[in-house]
């Protein structure tokens, strides 16, 4: 048995641990020390745990932790990583689902009304239902989330009449059973007013996912994975102990940066990207937009290898399209074959492409392509007059210039990747229907653009054997 | 069908209104192609190599007695209006507005004629644009003409005899010519300025490392007109410019005009007291002087040498000069034009007049003149769409005083909840705090490539919520225990999972 001692101070260990594991993610070359880190400073904390603060029932912990990992590993091993929008988004409902366990469990010990008294007995119980009621919304918004991101639950907002009002009275309802609570635990009951909030957060967050449209996701990862921080958080507080508070702390605000740095790429405001439906207000005045349009051009793929290998300055920018096709492996080996003719093959990667933040990088690092000529759209967008060729591989709103011209578009003041700038663009695309914001797209209908049509990665291989 | 292609027989020309390769495209859209003897010579395609692609080579009377198609790149003259007879259908360059009297002659005689320079210019019909093709290929050479007259380098050098400044080229009239003057004499290492009178062509310049010229004007004149077209101007304008190019002759050594308006005289921007101010040497050309010359002095298909030592050249035939070029482009072009006319693939050509583009190519058809066609329905370059791309800017006006009522509410919030909660409750708190302030900096610095793994390792950490497990496991209730022992079951998947997947996804990223 270690001492109180020594257990507090491996705490702090892993605490530091964990600090330096998210510092090691600020680029490629630490990333992986970093994941070290963290797993380091994970078992520290969980060995002084077990063999400092763990009195019995050994055998069930460790027969716990062995199925658990093992399932943790193999999930890990099999996943694609076309689908790790859906495993995080899995692996967030876990962190809700134990903080609310772990909540009601504490409740239950019966040693609780005599550790407290008075105020910090409020404050307690007020801890374990915030704790809980976190977890819960945590819990069902990520399963919903992963229900959508799987195809399982359809990718439409679904917007209620009267949304916001519900939303507000669910919170009421919460505050409500929460003041309740308090009042009844003192006397030592207490149990139905926390299973009803429960109840309740479980309702709030599979409605708050619901009404988020299929564009917004990213935002509604990254926010999940700020609120399964913040459950962590306050167990913490919930438990006294300081190695969670700033673990869930850190993580907690670290979503809420990636959350604030995705509203930004789409020019949105998180509270309306919380509030839902998406697309639905775009509808009146996107039909504005679409007197000049005129015709679009089309584009074999012989065409586009020949357009492909006399260009100097190549730029891909995949999309959503690309990761729903699988087509990242045909970009890698088009993209070998242009290099070794010498032509510069750059890609450029918009903030919010694909279901999560980061998803693009992540599938093109799958498909081999050295990240060091893969570009964020900042660092990119002002090259693009050089660009003789960009492919765009089934992306839509994140190329489309009625973002800057028309101010009246849903998503007007959205930065995007402004390929048409380019010599020419060449867009992949199954047909002309228009992206997640409803909005048709001006790039199509350009003088410099090329469509062509069909299913991303079949097209590609064609184009590959064309080069 | 039968395609003829005979000699072009204007002096000078050189000409040929198919090549070999795109008379083999034309066998394969079911044509019979047959050429006069000698046609391609001038632009370096021998009587064999056509005879290689398919094409029959045959005598002048046979071609215009035997096809139904004939195909040319002048318009017909010296005779050759009289050997068109009903029935046949003529593609090549017609310039109906200046030509009344041929459109008459044609008409009469029952031809279907169709002029390549009334292509209208809309979007789908640019690859059939043979007067852009011609342009571009007009600018190019003008370049290398005034290589040819001008004694110096183009580009700047310092080498061991010395310096050698680098020439500057004005480029009047930024269209197709103008815009492939300037990609040749950049090219060449020269410094390239450009002027134009529609203000949307600035962006276009500017895409080509030469300076855009701004006039020095006030109201904002627009010299759009349609179909991409320039239009005539107010007087203002014109003194204006008077002013810019006086200035600037003084100082440029190369002065290529482009200026032309469609169906008027061009017009004339260098004057004679200019031309005088220029440096010994420059050199001036003058791509409008088939329409009178940009310049005052410009003799069309003439050098003519001033007493200064400024060399005008007006050469018109600036194509055909580059004859092997130019041919390939137009045929190209007419190519393009007989493909979207014979739809069936099957050597017959379909004159569909509910066809934009061969409605307002088509001059006279049955006996009848169809020119002028009705207006064009897209202006190449729609003015809503490109003019004034201004960034649309989003911004919300933030009042000053909110970030410090935010922070008050906040001081004030800690200040009750210190006020009230006890001292082991504020410890907790001050490092939640302090944690969340860590975060903050931390994760700003994580490059956006990587917040997918980001996100998987923050979800391994955040599963440290199986310490809350951990310590209930030891519970003796029961009920607890088997929570607790839950939670650790799926927290541990977490942890796990967490971590292999973003080492997965690391080993992944690489140089």
């Amino acid at each position: 048995m270690l001492s109180q001692g020594i257990v507090t101070v491996s705490y702090i260990i892993a605490t530091i641990l964990f600090i330096l594991a998210l510092g090691g993610l600020s680029n490629q070359e630490t990333a992986r020390r970093g994941n070290w880190y963290g797993i380091i400073g994970m078992t520290i904390a969980l060995l002084a745990t077990i063999f400092g603060v763990v009195e019995r029932h050994y055998e069930i912990l460790f027969v716990a932790l062995l199925i658990g990992g093992s399932l943790g590993v193999i999930l890990a091993r099999r996943v694609q990583m076309t689908q790790m929008p859906e495993l995080v988004a899995v692996l967030h409902s876990l962190v809700g689902a134990a903080a609310v366990a772990v909540g009601y469990a504490n409740f239950m010990d019966p040693g609780r009304l005599s550790h407290f008294t008075g105020v910090e007995l409020t404050i307690h119980d007020i801890e374990t239902y915030l704790g809980i009621l976190i977890g819960a919304v945590t819990f069902s918004g990520s399963v919903i989330a992963f229900g959508k991101l799987s195809g399982r639950i359809g990718g439409k907002p679904l917007t209620l009449p009267g949304r916001h009002l519900f939303n507000l009275g669910l919170l009421l309802g919460a505050i409500w059973f929460g003041r309740e609570f308090v009042l009844q635990s003192a006397t030592g009951s207490g149990m139905e007013p926390l299973i009803i909030m429960t109840v309740i957060a479980l309702l709030f967050g599979i409605h708050m996912v619901v009404a988020i449209g299929g564009a917004d996701m990213p935002v509604v990862v990254s926010m999940l994975n700020s609120y399964s921080g913040w459950a962590a958080s306050a167990t913490g507080f919930m438990l006294g102990n300081d190695l969670l508070i700033v673990t869930g702390a850190l993580v907690g605000s670290s979503g809420a940066i990636l959350s604030y740095i995705m509203c930004r790429a789409m020019n949105r405001k998180f509270i309306a990207v919380i509030a839902g439906g998406f697309g639905t207000g775009g509808g009146a005045s996107a039909s504005s937009s679409e007197e000049d349009q005129g015709e679009v051009v089309p584009i074999d793929a012989h065409e586009t290898a020949a357009l492909l290998l006399e260009a100097k300055e190549v730029m891909i920018i995949p999309g959503y399209g690309m990761a729903v096709a699988q087509a990242q492996h045909t970009v890698y080996e088009i993209t070998k074959a242009l290099r070794a003719k010498k032509i510069n093959v750059r890609f450029g990667i918009h903030p919010v492409a694909g279901r999560m933040p980061g998803h693009m990088n992540v599938l093109l690092a799958e498909a081999k392509i050295p990240y060091d000529i893969v570009f964020e759209m900042d660092e990119i967008n002002e090259n693009f007059p050089e660009i003789d060729v960009s492919i765009v591989i089934g992306a839509n709103d994140i190329v489309n210039p009625s973002a800057l011209t028309d101010p009246d578009s849903p998503i007007a003041g959205m930065p995007v990747l402004e390929c048409w700038n380019g010599k020419t663009s060449v867009v992949l695309k199954r047909s002309m229907a228009t992206g997640y914001a409803g909005v048709q797209n001006p790039l199509f209908f350009k003088d410099n653009t090329r469509m062509l049509f069909g299913d991303a990665k079949e097209t590609l291989d064609e184009v590959l054997k064309a080069i | 069908m039968n395609i003829g292609v005979p000699r072009e027989i204007h002096d000078g020309e050189h000409r040929v209104a198919t090549t070999p390769d795109v008379a083999a495209q034309l066998i394969k859209l079911g044509y019979h192609v047959a050429i006069e003897s000698q046609a391609g010579v001038a632009a370096n395609y021998s009587d064999d190599s056509y005879r290689a692609a398919g094409c029959k080579v045959t005598t002048a009377d046979n071609i215009w007695s035997h096809s139904q198609l004939i195909l040319k790149v002048r318009a017909p003259e010296n005779g050759e209006t009289e050997k068109l007879s009903a029935g046949q259908t003529l593609i090549s360059f017609l310039w109906p507005a200046q030509n009344p009297e041929l459109v008459k002659e044609l008409t009469h005689r029952g031809v279907t004629a169709m002029a390549m320079d009334s292509v209208p210019r809309i979007s789908r019909a640019q690859k059939m644009d043979a007067l852009s093709s011609m342009a571009n290929i007009a600018g190019y050479r003008a370049i290398v003409e005034a290589a040819q007259h001008f004694g110096r380098f183009f580009t700047g050098q310092i080498t061991a005899a010395g310096r050698v400044p680098p020439a500057i080229i004005m480029v009047i009239g930024a269209g197709v010519a103008g815009l492939a003057a300037i990609g040749a004499a950049k090219s060449m290492g020269a410094i390239v300025r450009a002027f134009d009178t529609r203000p949307e062509v600035k962006e276009q310049v500017e895409s080509m490392d030469a300076d855009f010229l701004m006039l020095d004007f006030e109201e904002n004149e627009d010299g759009s007109g349609e179909g991409g077209y320039a239009k005539t101007m107010s007087k203002e304008f014109i003194d204006a410019e008077m002013a810019l190019f006086r200035e600037q002759a003084k100082e440029v050594d190369i002065i290529i005009t482009t200026a032309l308006i469609p169906g008027r005289p061009a017009p004339k921007l260098i004057m004679t007291d200019m031309v005088h101010s220029m440096k010994d040497g420059s050199v001036i050309i003058d791509l409008a002087a088939e329409q009178g010359g940009n310049c005052e002095l410009t003799e069309a298909d003439k050098v003519v040498k001033t007493e200064n030592g400024v060399s005008i050249i007006g050469y018109t035939d600036l194509p055909s000069r580059m004859a092997s070029q130019s041919s390939q482009l137009y045929a190209t072009n007419l190519r393009h034009l007989l493909t979207d006319m014979t739809p069936e693939k099957d050597g017959n050509i379909v004159n569909n007049f509910d066809d934009e583009v061969v409605r307002g190519a088509t001059v006279c058809k049955d006996g009848e003149i169809t020119y002028p066609p009705p207006a064009p329905k897209l202006s190449a370059a729609p003015k809503k769409v490109e003019v004034i791309p201004t960034p649309v800017v989003v911004k919300e006006r933030q009042s000053v005083m909110g970030p410090f009522i935010g922070a008050t509410m906040g001081g004030l919030a800690l200040l009750g909840l210190g006020a009230v909660a006890p001292e082991s409750f504020m410890a907790h708190f001050t490092v939640f705090v302090l944690a969340c302030f860590v975060g903050y900096m931390v994760i700003w610095n994580v490059s956006p490539a990587l917040h997918t793994p980001l996100m998987s390792v923050t979800n391994a950490i955040s599963s440290i919520i199986v310490i809350g497990a951990l310590l209930q496991i030891s519970a003796a209730n029961a009920t607890i225990m088997w929570i607790a022992a839950a939670t650790v079951l799926l927290t541990s998947i977490n942890i796990t999972g967490g971590f292999a997947v973003t080492h997965r996804m690391l080993e992944m990223f690489r140089r």
